[in-house]
């Protein structure tokens, strides 16, 4: 176990260097002028181009100077300081802000989709064929197939403007009632995957020869299932879950911005919006780390469930 | 730890007359969306206290599906019991309502399995496995469980028990898994153990060593043992009994000395002749010719008689009853009695 | 491209020849049934489906109006005024007019064609590479296999919409075609890889094949193996994939739009006219919700046909 979790962490290393790697050098290499890359098109003042020039060593030039300014950017990054934003604000200071908020919304969005999706997915599963399962497929695959940028909008018009049932929009300082419409709009998505995921899963375990096993030693039906059945058939649902977690914390672009949830997607909207270069640069490095985190911990969490997986 | 351990339990209350365990004119049929297949047609097989009982036959005649009718494990759908009774110490097990039916599950009748590695829940430690049945059935303490779970692997012959107790089963070779098994099924001392073709998943000097312990531990705990097989090798140092079946029913049933020495059907008869033996050098070995039937489209009259080298006419035209040949013998054949005297193949 | 139709046109004859009775024909027990081939069955299995003929209906419907969006209006989603601001419906607008006050119905047939156009061609872009990917990693094994896999598995780690977001920020021209170009090649060079993943597992089935053998010692050379024998066998399941990517290419480009970095005005794109309609849905929410259902139709028609046909040709967990 303990080697599982040091080649991970190693091979996680090297997928942090490749992949910031890559969004730095998508961000900065072979652009004309590269202080206005980061501006957009926005006029850009002579104190923003020496803070920039200074932050990013943009003084530097040919490929030598490109792996000095992405070591100096890893250095930062590492140590915490995501510099400034255009608009003069440190984005330390912006994420810090955002992430409890995204949190929030993230675990909202995953009690909804833990809650509905794994219980109707078990339920599914065990009456495989039965109107409920057709209908819970029929249903699912209209939510994965309906957009997130035409559920989102749909739902805060008619749950929230026309019949007045959610707050439409979140304030500066949401609490759990402004979050929970937004929360089951980011979380049907994941609903409707766990629960296909979940139905596949128990519907496979409850034929595996183990639970006649199970039968046999005369355990009555329910602990068959929830214990035998459920054991196995979780394992492919809760690293599902795992990834899910770290996606709708960096994923929740759409529905923080339709909803003005002053969360990290929120903030790399208004960056994309406003054409705020260091401010998408320095959300997006730091969601490819909160990214990379969430796998890793998703591997640990499949091997810690999946006794097979760590003697290999 | 000394196999006293596991007290033999008491000679099972047999009503007079009756058997431990009778199968009476059991039909399965399994309903698809392919059609009906009738996967048993009537087949009756008892057992007394302490005897072995071998049930015998190819894949897909119907002998696990017995096995698991008595157990009560059967997968409904698509599998249907349309009639027959299963009576247990004079109990109609098929009338019981589920939560008395699960009581004798693993009490009275356990039962052991083909593929141990599949057979065992893959996430869970062995000791856990073990444990859950005394926990769960007999409301064992987590230590008290953990003990006789210990004790069990002992019996079992597993060594080292106590330190694997914590070990899952993908970790143990293929015999130790299937001593895994057995000592599960052992865990509540059943009066009954089918073993349904317990040693098939192994290697050959491994099946031995199977077959050697389920026979020693039969005797030592005084139970009863349904062995399902398809290898008339296995079956002749262990049972007392054998019941051959073909296409769901059972075409003969005798005991083992009588059986091996004049077998009364043609079907055992060919099963017999294909065994490779040691007098028998060079040439080809028998074998029976033809495949088994499609149970959704089971020949008319004698189910064998397409494949049969004594087929007349009235094996296509009529289903032979069970003739009784004496000693407790019945064959389900038109000419049983010439099939026995038919010393010449 | 030829072979690419042959070989769908002699499936599709397949699919004709295979049913040997009526559909609905109780199967008779303990009578031999005639063998089938598997497109025949999935042909069987498709014709009885209702969602199989909806969504087949609403795909044919949405290429028509890509293709000749004249048919569905007369009105020009470019001729706005803003006198006409949130108008009631008049004249061909039967959904009133957006805050623009363009017609919205217009505007809403006129833009199945740049999300179409964008998932199609997307669409045959990933199925290119996936196909060339797949092939060369699934044939070869070995390192090239080891390579390419490793590969796929970096590029599958990849967020979608942060990469897309960081490649299509570093797009400068505004120029209809460069965007739409870009998309594409930003969708493509991110969504190949579950396809490249289906196409390497039925190339490795097919190549332990006896026939692909018996090619080999006749002297056929790799180019060939892979071309006659191997290609026909990874393209079915490729295409079911594509079909479901389609959908989802779709919807990705949409949403990079409403985001304002897929494509941009003057284009007319589903995704910016969601977005500029939820800014006004105070005032009208028609504007809002019917470019939302014309997507959602369209992907939702997309996905189902793929799903449906992947069902008919894999029974095995419906």
């Amino acid at each position: 176990m303990f080697r599982f979790i040091v080649r991970r962490l190693l091979q996680m290393v090297l997928a942090f260097f490749g992949t910031t790697l890559i969004v730095y050098a998508l961000m900065f290499a072979g652009q004309g002028d590269p202080i206005q890359a980061l501006a957009g098109e926005r006029p850009v003042t002579a104190a923003q181009r020496a803070y920039l020039t200074e932050k990013y060593h943009l003084d530097a030039t040919g490929v030598g100077g490109f792996f000095y300014r992405y070591f100096d950017y890893i250095s930062n990054l590492l140590r915490g300081d995501l510099g400034e934003s255009l608009t003069g604000r440190s984005i330390g200071d912006i994420l810090a802000a955002a992430w409890p908020v995204t949190i929030k919304l993230a675990l909202i969005a995953i009690a909804v989709a833990v809650i509905f999706g794994v219980t109707a997915g078990v339920l599914a599963g065990i009456r495989r064929g039965s109107i409920f399962d057709n209908a819970t497929l029929l249903l699912t695959l209209l939510v994965l197939g309906i957009p997130t940028i035409v559920l989102a909008p749909l739902a805060q018009y008619f749950l929230g403007v026309k019949w007045q049932v959610f707050p439409p929009t979140a304030g500066a300082d949401p609490g759990f009632g402004a979050l929970l419409l937004p929360g089951i709009v980011l979380g049907s998505l994941s609903l409707a995957t766990a629960l296909r995921l979940t139905r596949t899963s128990v519907a496979e375990n409850l034929r595996a020869d183990y639970v006649r096993t199970a039968r046999s030693k005369g355990l009555p039906s329910r602990r068959v299932v929830s214990v035998h059945v459920l054991r196995n058939s979780l394992i492919p649902v809760i690293t599902f879950l795992g990834v899910e977690v770290g996606n709708l914390m960096s994923g929740a672009i759409i529905t923080e911005g339709v909803f003005n949830i002053p969360g990290v997607g929120f903030n790399l909207f208004r960056g994309i919006r406003t054409e705020d270069g260091p401010l998408v640069v320095g959300i997006v490095s730091v969601l490819v780390v909160v990214y990379l985190v969430a796998n890793l911990v998703v591997d640990i969490l499949y091997a810690v469930l999946d006794p097979r997986i760590r003697y290999e | 730890m000394s196999q006293n351990a596991v007290r033999p339990t008491p000679a099972s209350p047999t009503p007079p007359g009756g058997h431990l365990l009778e199968v009476r004119d059991l039909h399965v049929e399994f309903r698809t969306s392919e059609g009906v297949a009738r996967v048993i047609n009537g087949v009756s097989y008892h057992l007394d206290p302490g005897e072995t009982l071998a049930v015998l036959g190819e894949s897909g005649s119907g002998k696990s599906v017995t096995a698991q009718a008595v157990m009560g494990i059967l997968d409904t759908p698509p599998a249907h019991i349309s009639s027959g009774a299963i009576l247990y110490s004079g109990q109609d097990l098929l009338t019981l309502p589920e939560a008395q039916r699960r009581q004798v599950r693993g009490k009275e009748i356990a039962m052991i399995f083909q593929d141990a590695l599949s057979a065992l829940n893959p996430v869970f430690p062995v000791g856990w496995q073990i444990g859950e049945t005394l926990r769960q059935r007999l409301g064992m303490s987590r230590a008290d469980a953990r003990r006789r779970s210990v004790e069990l692997m002992d019996l079992v012959q597993i060594p080292a028990a106590a330190k694997r107790l914590g070990d899952h089963p993908h970790q143990f070779s293929g015999g130790m898994r299937q001593r895994v098994m057995i000592a599960m099924a052992l865990a509540m001392e059943p009066k009954v153990l089918i073993a349904d073709e317990p040693t098939t998943a192994l290697d050959v000097t491994v099946q031995a060593q199977i077959m050697d312990l389920l026979a020693d531990l039969r005797r030592d705990l005084d139970m009863a043992m349904i062995l399902i097989t398809h290898d008339l090798g296995v079956v002749a140092d262990v049972a007392d009994r054998i019941a051959v079946m073909y296409a769901g029913r059972i075409v003969e049933h005798a005991d083992v000395r009588s059986l091996y020495r004049a077998p009364a059907h043609p079907y055992t008869k060919g099963l017999l002749n294909s065994i490779p033996r040691l007098d028998q050098r060079g040439g080809k070995l028998a074998t029976i010719r033809g495949l088994p039937p499609n149970l959704m489209r089971i020949p008319s009259g004698c189910p064998f008689h397409p494949r049969c080298p004594y087929a007349q006419q009235v094996c296509v035209d009529v289903v032979p009853h069970d003739l009784v040949l004496g000693d407790g013998r019945t064959s389900a054949c038109h000419f049983a009695q010439e099939v026995r005297d038919d010393r010449a193949s | 491209m030829s072979d690419f139709e042959t070989v769908a046109a002699s499936e599709n004859q397949a699919a004709r020849r295979g049913p040997s009775g009526e559909p609905g024909t109780p199967n008779q027990v303990g009578q031999p049934r005639k063998p089938r081939s598997l497109t025949g069955d999935a042909w069987r299995d498709l014709r009885r489906k209702p969602i199989f003929w909806i969504s087949l209906i609403l795909v044919l419907l949405v290429t028509a109006m890509a293709a000749v969006p004249g048919l569905f209006t007369s009105n020009n989603p470019t001729d706005c005024a803003l006198s006409r601001q949130h108008a009631a419906p008049s004249g061909g607008a039967i959904f009133g007019y957006d805050f623009q006050g363009c017609d919205t119905y217009a505007r809403a047939v006129y833009g199945a064609r740049a999300s179409l156009l964008v998932g199609a061609l997307s669409a045959l872009l990933t199925g290119a590479i996936a196909l060339l990917v797949g092939m060369l990693a699934g044939y070869f094994g070995g390192w090239v296999d080891a390579v390419l896999s490793r590969v796929i598995d970096v590029v599958l780690g990849i967020p979608l919409l942060l990469a897309a977001i960081v490649l299509l920020k570093r797009v400068g021209s505004d120029s209809a075609t460069v965007r739409v170009g870009a998309v594409i090649f930003v969708l493509a060079v991110l969504g190949w890889t579950t396809a490249a993943r289906v196409v390497r597992s039925s190339v490795i089935t097919a190549r332990e094949q006896d026939y692909v053998a018996a090619a080999r010692m006749l002297g056929a050379g790799d180019g060939r193996i892979m071309w006659r024998h191997i290609l026909p066998n990874a393209l079915a399941p490729a295409i079911v994939v594509l079909t479901i990517a389609l959908g989802s290419f779709i919807a990705a480009e949409a949403t990079l739009s409403f985001l304002g970095i897929g494509l941009q005005e003057p284009t007319i794109s589903w995704g910016i006219d969601i977005n500029n309609g939820r800014v006004h849905m105070r005032e009208s929410a028609t504007p809002l919700v019917v470019p939302s259902a014309f997507l959602a139709l369209t992907v939702l028609a997309f996905i189902m046909l793929g799903d449906a046909i992947r069902d008919a040709f894999d029974p095995k967990l419906r």
